[in-house]
């Protein structure tokens, strides 16, 4: 091994400082406690100065590129989690897709639960912009998963075609989709499928795993709308979530293909339940005490959720923490849609309009998905809450302009309350 | 993707069973020689930079393979990738060149001047002629690995080498980040330019990582000898013009890359080669000379005769389309050029082309006029 290091050395005569630290670390197998942070400087690599290795991203216009300065990359180029996700690590997606003028991406992910902290530097006001202002060294995010508060939730189905509610969940102690390995993604699958054997009654199901689904089953779920794809855009891709595609990635449903749970696509878990028509309150309802009974069963063989009061559920991306949810319908506004005032509406009533495909896509003969804007700082129930509260303005609206009747552009809701 | 060292020593916690791929479903050479118990010996090594097993295999891992073309599966991360884990890499070099040994040694020939004839093939069958190769610049890591810093130091040490280059070797440097929308065009026009790898055997190794950063081409002005820099190896050279004269091609890219290396010398860095492996390159189909030399060439009636790929195999050439690797062939003009690249020289290689190519066009106006071919049937090479 010296020699190796002797020939590297020697023939490096124009590098910048060169700090290839702790040769020994190399051979002698340390093994690391997940408790500590590690300065990575002892088992990285690192042959040039910070300011050689700074990305370029002047053609860039995502969340990471609005703040991550020299002085930051510096700082934190060197750390790394217990884990060994580093910096580097975290930004690539970032550095690789500089994003859309008119879409702003995040441009970084976790590998882990502890990225959050050890790369805060950058995490923090990347949060903070993202999520209206938010402050992790401030602000405590509040989660509420109990469902019969909420009020009203039954919408109008003349409108309404479908309601959903969607959010993910980690297993705290392994790593996340851009950083797990092959075992741990094996383990999260078994943990996961595990606990959702547990279930029963309305919630009682059967779990397809990509590698092992039959043809028809494949074809079943693809009618059904619940397949999902190796992700091909390359957001995720850079950030190495496709890796080892298909193993332990799966697809869990109950019978009544009302609550559905993928497995180890962007998420750990992402957990949705979802039904025809307009009746969000059972959506919601089923949505919780579904997610409570999962977490009963894991907690019983010993494991939990990664949650902290700070950030709430910890998820892959940071546009997903605190609450991770996203609440929405299927709904037809044919005129309120063309309505010029439409996107202040939504703007002010604090939800977000997409095409029926989902992000990205473009709405089809006037049948929107909308949904709530907002993941954290407010709770499960506060953002279904002004999920149904919007919603119901927005039909109000078409009803008014079907009778030829004027609407008004509603005050902007407070954003955190 | 290149995670540091610290996060293959946390997968000590698992056991080499739950961490080995599934590789039920797959057909290249790493999945073929990956056993259990292979992955259990390699798993905790690594290189000094960094590089572990799951690195060099990753590709191999999420790219099953194609039930036809067998992909090789695996990439080297730096030179000492060739070492470190040549449990997995020897192998899969023996199945892939022919039978080459761990103990076998490969000759490097640049000297133009053993080439016998290659300067008359009828340009009115062979369209174009090219010979390509790539080299690696020793001690920084490849371009599955390295760093935005290795990867800017390469194209510094490059661009400065190239600017010295005179005479008929003359050109010009345009870095992919920074060229114009007219430059680009010209290059797309000259089918010089390259565009961020797409091919999922690439991305998955880690190619992609940054683009453009540090990526460009180099060319001299009369567009005969190009160097691109940073795509999938440190440097792919390449020497090419309209028509037959393959051995004025084959003598600029012998001279080029002789001039590029000593430039290279005078500033304190040599190409990554040793005598077991010749020239050492990011995947291991491109060790030895790296070397593709190739023709466009008109064979519409050879192409549909029933022997030709036999006639292809004796005379260890491959076709392929004239888009390059994996595309179709068009109007009857074919891509031929050698298949071999580890365990002959680059003189050997190329002379087998002169001399394949020359057989083929002959078969060709044979087939032209209506007659037989079968006293021209090669005897395998």
């Amino acid at each position: 091994m010296a020699s190796h290091f002797a020939r590297i050395l020697s023939t490096k005569r124009h590098v910048g400082i060169l700090s290839l630290v702790g040769a020994g670390s190399l051979t002698a197998g340390i093994f690391l406690s997940r408790d500590q942070h590690v300065n990575a400087g002892s088992q990285v690599r690192r042959l040039y100065p910070a300011s050689a290795e700074y990305p370029d991203l002047r053609k860039h216009n995502n969340c990471m590129a609005s703040h991550l300065t020299p002085g930051i990359y510096a700082k934190l180029c060197d750390k790394a989690t217990p884990n060994g996700f580093t910096l580097d690590n975290a930004i690539q997606t970032g550095v690789d897709n500089p994003g859309h003028p008119f879409i702003k991406t995040v441009g970084m992910v976790a590998g882990d639960e502890e990225s959050y902290e050890v790369f805060a530097d950058l995490f923090d006001p990347v949060i903070k912009e993202r999520h209206n202002g938010y402050d992790p060294r401030a602000n405590t995010h509040p989660t509420d998963l109990e469902s019969s508060k909420v009020r009203s939730g039954m919408f109008d189905e003349r409108y309404v075609l479908s309601s959903r509610v969607r959010t993910g969940r980690s297993i705290r102690g392994l790593s996340l989709p851009p950083a797990c390995t092959r075992a741990e993604r094996r383990e999260v699958e078994r943990v996961v499928v595990d606990a959702l054997a547990g279930l029963g009654g309305d919630l009682s199901g059967h779990y397809y795993s990509l590698t092992q689904m039959t043809e028809k089953e494949q074809q079943q779920l693809i009618d059904d709308h619940f397949l999902f794809d190796k992700p091909v855009s390359p957001l995720l891709t850079c950030a190495g979530m496709a890796r080892d595609w298909p193993d332990a990635r799966g697809i869990w449903h109950n019978n009544e293909k009302t609550f559905l749970i993928w497995i180890n696509e962007e998420d750990h878990t992402r957990v949705i339940s979802m039904e025809k028509g307009g009746n969000m309150k059972r959506v919601f309802e089923r949505f919780c005490r579904g997610l409570k009974e999962v977490e009963r069963l894991i907690t019983e063989k010993g494991w939990e959720f990664m949650w902290n009061e700070r950030l709430g559920y910890i998820l892959t991306c940071p546009s997903n923490l605190g609450t991770g949810l996203r609440a929405g319908v299927h709904i037809k506004l044919p005129n309120l849609s063309k309505d010029p005032r439409f996107p202040k509406i939504l703007e002010n009533l604090r939800l977000q309009k997409r095409g029926t495909g989902g992000v990205d896509t473009a709405a089809v003969g006037s049948t929107f998905d909308i949904s709530n804007l907002d993941r954290l700082g407010q709770s499960e129930v506060q953002l279904v809450q002004t999920v149904i509260d919007g919603v119901n303005y927005l039909i109000e609206c078409e009803k008014k302009l079907e009778k030829g009747q004027d609407i008004r552009v509603p005050p902007p809701l407070n954003q955190l309350k | 993707m290149p995670f540091s060292n610290t996060h293959n020593l946390m997968k000590m916690n698992f056991s080499a069973e739950q961490e080995y791929p599934d590789l039920s479903q797959h057909n290249n050479h790493m999945a073929k020689v990956l056993t259990p118990e292979m992955y259990a010996n390699l798993r905790d090594k690594q290189t000094p930079s960094g590089f572990t097993l799951d690195d060099v295999i990753q590709t191999g891992v999420d790219n099953p393979g194609h039930p036809f073309i067998m992909t090789v599966g695996c990439v080297a991360g730096d030179e000492e990738t060739y070492d470190v884990f040549k449990e997995l890499l020897d192998p899969v070099i023996e199945d892939r060149h022919g039978g080459y040994k761990p103990t076998d040694k490969h000759k490097t020939d640049l000297n133009p001047e053993n080439l016998q004839g290659g300067d008359d093939l009828d340009p009115n069958y062979v369209l174009s002629s090219r010979v390509r190769t790539g080299r690696s610049i020793r001690g920084f890591c490849l371009p599955p690995h390295c760093s935005r810093g290795e990867r800017r130091g390469i194209e510094n040490l490059s661009i400065d080498a190239l600017s010295s280059l005179d005479g008929d070797l003359k050109g010009k440097y345009y870095a992919l980040r920074n060229m114009t929308d007219d430059e680009q065009q010209q290059l797309i026009d000259d089918h010089f330019l390259f565009d961020k790898p797409v091919s999922p055997l690439l991305l998955a190794s880690g190619m992609g990582r940054d683009w453009p950063d540090a990526r460009g081409i180099w060319h001299n002005d009369s567009k005969t000898f190009l160097v691109w820099v940073n795509e999938e190896d440190h440097l792919r050279v390449i020497s090419m013009q309209k028509g037959g004269n393959m051995r004025e091609v084959f003598t600029r890219f012998c001279e080029g890359l002789t001039k590029i290396e000593s430039l290279f010398k005078d500033k304190g860095h040599e190409f990554m080669w040793n005598e077991h492996l010749g020239y050492v390159l990011t995947c291991p189909s491109n060790l030895g000379t790296g070397l593709r030399g190739g023709v466009h060439v008109k064979l519409p009636n050879v192409s549909k005769h029933e022997k030709f790929g036999e006639i292809l195999k004796r005379l260890r050439l491959q076709k392929r389309g004239t888009g390059g690797v994996d595309t179709a062939a068009v109007g009857g003009v074919f891509d031929i050029s050698n298949a071999d690249r580890l365990g002959f020289s680059e003189v050997e290689l190329v002379q087998m082309v002169v001399d394949g190519v020359k057989l083929l066009v002959d078969m060709e106006k044979r087939l032209e006029n209506g007659e037989s071919i079968d006293d021209l049937m090669p005897d395998q090479k």
